[in-house]
């Protein structure tokens, strides 16, 4: 049978989520193996070494390289208070001395005797990880982190800025194809992930900034606008470090696109549920892509989960969305996967497939589709 | 050793955005390209394994071929028979956002941009150049290594013998960040010493513990020469070493090839510097990708690179957009478009980047792109590709009026040769006017220019071949390579004639009396503001052109020139577009001059049939 390997993204209504929870650099872990967590309870902590100033002492006190060793105050490793002198010539019969004093609170770190530097580090920055979902630590990293494991509804969105974040969904609009416009940002829905529609304008985005919601999930924004939210042109899909009260998670594309079917059925299923979104995107190799996590209750998980046989690619019969004008966001059914090249109106010669979209049939290129994976 | 004769090559190379797989053949012909497959490369999710892409466009070649080459997830080298398995396999690669370094020297003018060319020139992304006179804080730049986390640093300063402490100086500020590597906890950065040899010791004793450090040969042993043969090599080892070894699939990529994997600009650049010694002429080569648009050229003997890394037509998509502005974007477009809508299809194309025009006016937009990709790249290449600085010359009484000195550009457009265009957007256009289009506009070249597209986007893997260093299959890979490269790769274009200078509204600018084979002397006028497309083949044609007196084709103004010059598949385009070249800032006079160029090289189907024409 004909097949093509095609991107997708997942949209899962009961999965095994897992989340590593690792330190930027060796630490402690706080929690146990098998212990429950909750998205803030703290799994692990370490501190970063603190900023470095670097001073020349050799060259402030007039003194060569070789010489600055002698008149440093303190051996390495001594702690110095700012505005504490820490170095200081013997002066002419003890007159005339010089010195130099620590610009900041800060640790001796070394002594260089061919340039005359000494670096003078900052103290330790703390930092702290916390477990991002509900769920069970079901391994640990000594020293490096651990492993969150969740029964849990899994969604990927395409594109997405701000980080991670959560908060109880609330789905704002009717249909997938409503708008979510200002009026239904409501002040309480502060600290709560939002679901709508179709698309979100600027001023409904700067409203729920506002208003300090936690996330939105929806279908499409204006590229454009990302500028006014970012204060630069976006040049390369890689975000999540963005300092923003309300992450964002697009499901579609730019634009006005319809949230897919599946997508916000599962969302509106789920509605009041508590979520996890994180809207962190890097489409460069080791892609990322924004996702939404709502950990299932108990009583929720069906065990109807059945391995998604993501290495077939498309075949006839898959449902697949168009991800490139003309028919841009559609999504159809792959009717057949002819294996000759045709020409497109660009006089393109692609590898095509026949999508049926609401009873008409289609040739699209397999470039511009992508598989809706689901379970 | 003797070496093998081999009858079969598959090579492939991973790119950011496809996997692009060729079968060489031995044939009565010599060595020819028998087939090609391609499909997307799949570092994404949810394959995350590189080596998947790979067996897709194998599989394609092996539908194509009638060969089988795969047996489940192994490729059977070498050859079991005529029908079965290969006899080598080699691969390039800039999956995994290509090879990421920092460098490092003590005059960033000298050392520093020593140690940049060193590492372009092996195929990698510079991130940043750190120098000790570039005007920051030692604080601000330990700041800057730990932000940033290159693969790898290449550290150089001073001449053999010099003053030692300006390089130790630098050590300290990198021992003082010590940073760690991109990809993966477990492993210390690699950090390539190229500096003064005096300051080894003390660069040991400071980076020593706490880097993976190589001591090497000086890049810039004394000033007048660069030495830049060890740290590219080195940086090549490492690469394989420490950055592939970290990518999803990449150990696995490795474990089957028979060469070492070379990242895909190196494997280029090679090629182009080939290229350009055996002919004995000034070369210009762009490889536009998805992520970043790389530029090569060789002029007075000497081979430069840049690659512009966050210019490229899918990944960086929005970046040319950021950095060209939209206005610029659509000067190129000769359709009315309304401008939000193109905004966002653009960051679609960015957010999947895998996606080609099904629609003209979508093929129209995109090749609009390129042209502003190449541009912007071309530019940053001219103020790179300069003459060493630093260096003394004698001058002479003569030489009191030439200000030119180190430091100049080396890139001259009328001296200028060859452009050879690669990459997607090129190599794929549908009609060969379009990529032929597309690099006149970007590159603007002067007088006269051959211009050829690599057909089916094959020179990495030839660079790969052209470098096996294995003597048992060294000698045959590489007469493959140039045979290929020849026969197969190169798709001759044509010729572009271009005078120089300001022309006179509606005058002749150019007359061209050509000697066609096959048609005899025939003469052209070439009008201001026209471009003549003459269809010729690629063989060698007679021609004497006559410039109007305030135009020159490289000698003085209106002189004539009588020389050889060559057709191609799209034939000789005299450019009477003027030099320096600008579009109309009026929009209907704009769109007016689009679409006759359009129609006068055959350069779109009707486009009309978009209404906005």
């Amino acid at each position: 049978m004909a097949h093509s390997y095609t991107p997708g993204l997942k949209v899962l209504h009961e999965t095994k989520v897992h989340k590593e929870r690792i330190l930027p650099l060796k630490g402690d872990v706080v929690v146990e193996a098998k212990a429950a967590v909750t998205p803030d309870d703290i799994v692990a902590r370490t501190h970063l070494p603190g900023n470095v100033q670097m001073i020349n002492v050799g060259n402030l006190l007039n003194i060569d390289p070789t010489d600055v060793e002698a008149v440093m105050l303190k051996p390495l490793g001594s702690e110095f208070a700012k505005g504490e002198m820490i170095a200081e010539t013997k002066g002419l019969f003890g007159f005339f001395k010089s010195n130099v004093q620590a610009p900041i609170d800060c640790t001796l770190e070394s002594i260089s005797s061919i340039t005359g530097q000494v670096v003078l580090r900052d103290a330790p920055i703390p930092v702290e990880i916390d477990a991002y979902m509900r769920g069970t630590v079901s391994e640990v990293y000594p020293e490096e982190g651990v492993s969150i494991e969740a029964e849990a509804v899994f969604i990927q969105g395409i594109f997405g800025i701000g980080g991670e974040s959560r908060g109880e969904l609330v789905v704002v609009t009717e249909t997938r194809e409503d708008e979510i416009t200002e009026d239904l940002i409501l002040p309480e829905h502060a600290g709560k992930v939002l679901v709508g529609g179709s698309f979100l304008s600027l001023a409904a985005y700067k409203k729920a900034l506002s208003l300090k919601v936690a996330g939105i999930v929806v279908g499409g924004f204006n590229y454009f606008d990302l500028e006014e939210i970012l204060g630069y042109t976006l040049g390369v899909a890689i975000t999540g470090s963005e300092d923003l009260v309300t992450s964002l998670v697009l499901t579609e594309g730019y634009g006005e696109i319809r949230m897919g079917t599946r997508t916000f059925d599962l969302l509106k299923q789920h509605d009041g549920k508590f979520t996890s979104i994180n809207g962190a995107t890097q489409i460069r190799a080791g892609v990322i892509r924004p996702e939404i996590v709502i950990p299932l209750n108990p009583e929720d998980i069906k065990g109807d989960v059945h391995a998604v046989q993501v290495n077939e690619g498309i075949q006839a019969g898959s449902l697949v969305r168009v991800i490139r004008a003309p028919y841009f966001g559609r999504i159809g059914t792959v009717v057949s996967l002819p294996s000759e090249l045709q020409k497109m109106e660009s006089e393109t010669m692609v590898r095509v497939a026949e999508i049926k979209i609401d009873d008409k049939v289609m040739v699209i290129p397999r470039a511009n589709l992508e598989m809706v994976e689901t379970d | 050793m003797a070496g093998k004769e081999l009858k079969t090559i598959l090579a492939t190379d991973c790119g950011s955005t496809t996997t692009k797989a060729i079968l060489i053949e031995l044939s009565d012909d010599g060595y020819r390209l028998k087939t090609r497959g391609e499909a997307p490369t799949t570092v994404e999710a949810p394959f995350e394994d590189v080596t998947k892409g790979v067996l897709n466009a194998i599989m394609e070649v092996e539908e194509l071929s009638g060969l089988r080459i795969l047996d489940g997830d192994q490729i059977i080298h070498p050859m079991r028979d005529d029908k079965t398995g290969v006899d080598v396999y080699v691969s390039t690669s800039s999956a995994g956002g290509g090879l990421q370094m920092m460098v490092a020297g003590v005059v960033k003018a000298m050392t520093g941009e020593s140690a940049e060319r060193a590492a372009l020139g092996a195929g990698s992304i510079v991130m940043d150049v750190l120098a000790s006179n570039d005007g920051r804080l030692p604080h601000q730049k330990i700041e800057r290594i730990r932000q940033l986390r290159p693969d790898m640093i290449l550290l150089s300063g001073g001449i053999d013998g010099g003053t030692v402490s300006h390089v130790v100086e630098l050590a300290e500020v990198l021992a003082a960040a010590n940073p760690k590597p991109r990809l993966g906890q477990n492993y210390k950065l690699p950090v390539i010493y190229a500096g003064n040899n005096k300051a080894q010791d003390s660069i040991e004793k400071t980076l020593g513990e706490i880097t993976d450090l190589d001591l090497i040969e000086n890049i810039r042993p004394v000033l007048e020469v660069e030495n830049l043969g060890p740290a590219r090599d080195k940086i090549h080892d490492l690469f394989m070493e420490h950055v592939m070894a970290q990518a999803p699939g990449y150990k696995k990529l490795m474990s089957w090839t028979d060469a070492p994997i070379m990242p895909t600009p190196g494997a280029v650049g090679s090629l182009i510097e080939m290229v350009a010694r055996q002919e004995n002429i000034s070369v210009v080569g762009v490889d536009i990708g998805g992520a970043t648009t790389d530029i090569f050229s060789v002029f007075q003997g000497q081979f430069n690179r840049t690659v512009s890394a966050n210019l490229g037509m899918s990944y960086s998509v929005c970046n040319v957009l950021a950095e060209a502005t939209l206005e610029n974007v659509l000067r190129w477009v000769p359709i009315d478009i309304d401008e939000g809508e193109l905004t966002n299809r653009i960051g679609n194309k960015m957010i999947r980047p895998t996606t080609v025009p099904q629609s003209l006016e979508e093929l129209i937009i995109e090749q609009a792109i390129a042209r502003e990709a190449l541009r912007l790249s071309f530019i940053q290449h001219k103020a790179f590709a300069v003459s060493l600085k630093g260096v003394q010359s004698q001058r002479t009484i003569s030489d009191a009026f030439d200000q030119s000195g180190s430091g100049e550009t080396l890139v001259d457009m009328m001296e200028l040769d060859l452009l050879v265009g690669s990459g997607g957007v090129l190599s794929h256009a549908p009609r060969r006017e379009q990529a032929m289009r597309m690099m006149i506009d970007a590159f603007v070249p002067e007088g006269i220019t051959q211009l050829a597209v690599d057909s089916i986007f094959m020179m990495p893997q030839l660079g790969v071949m052209a470098n096996i260093e294995n003597d048992a299959m060294a000698k045959s890979a590489r007469k493959a390579a140039v045979e290929v490269f020849e026969k197969d790769c190169l798709i001759r274009l044509g010729t572009c004639i271009a005078p120089a200078g300001k022309p006179k509204p509606g005058s002749v600018m150019l007359t061209a009396e050509l000697d066609l084979p096959g048609e005899g002397k025939k003469t052209f006028e070439l009008r201001t503001g026209e471009i003549i497309v003459i269809p010729a083949p690629y063989e060698p044609i007679k021609a004497v052109l006559t410039p109007a007196k305030n135009m020159t084709m490289g000698k003085d103004k209106g002189e004539v020139l009588n020389t050889e010059i060559y057709g191609g598949t799209v034939g000789i385009i005299l450019d009477g577009r003027g030099r320096p070249f600008e579009l109309s800032t009026e929009k209907a006079q704009r769109i007016e001059n689009l679409n006759k160029w359009s129609k006068a090289t055959n350069e779109y189907p009707d486009t009309e049939l978009l209404g906005g024409a």
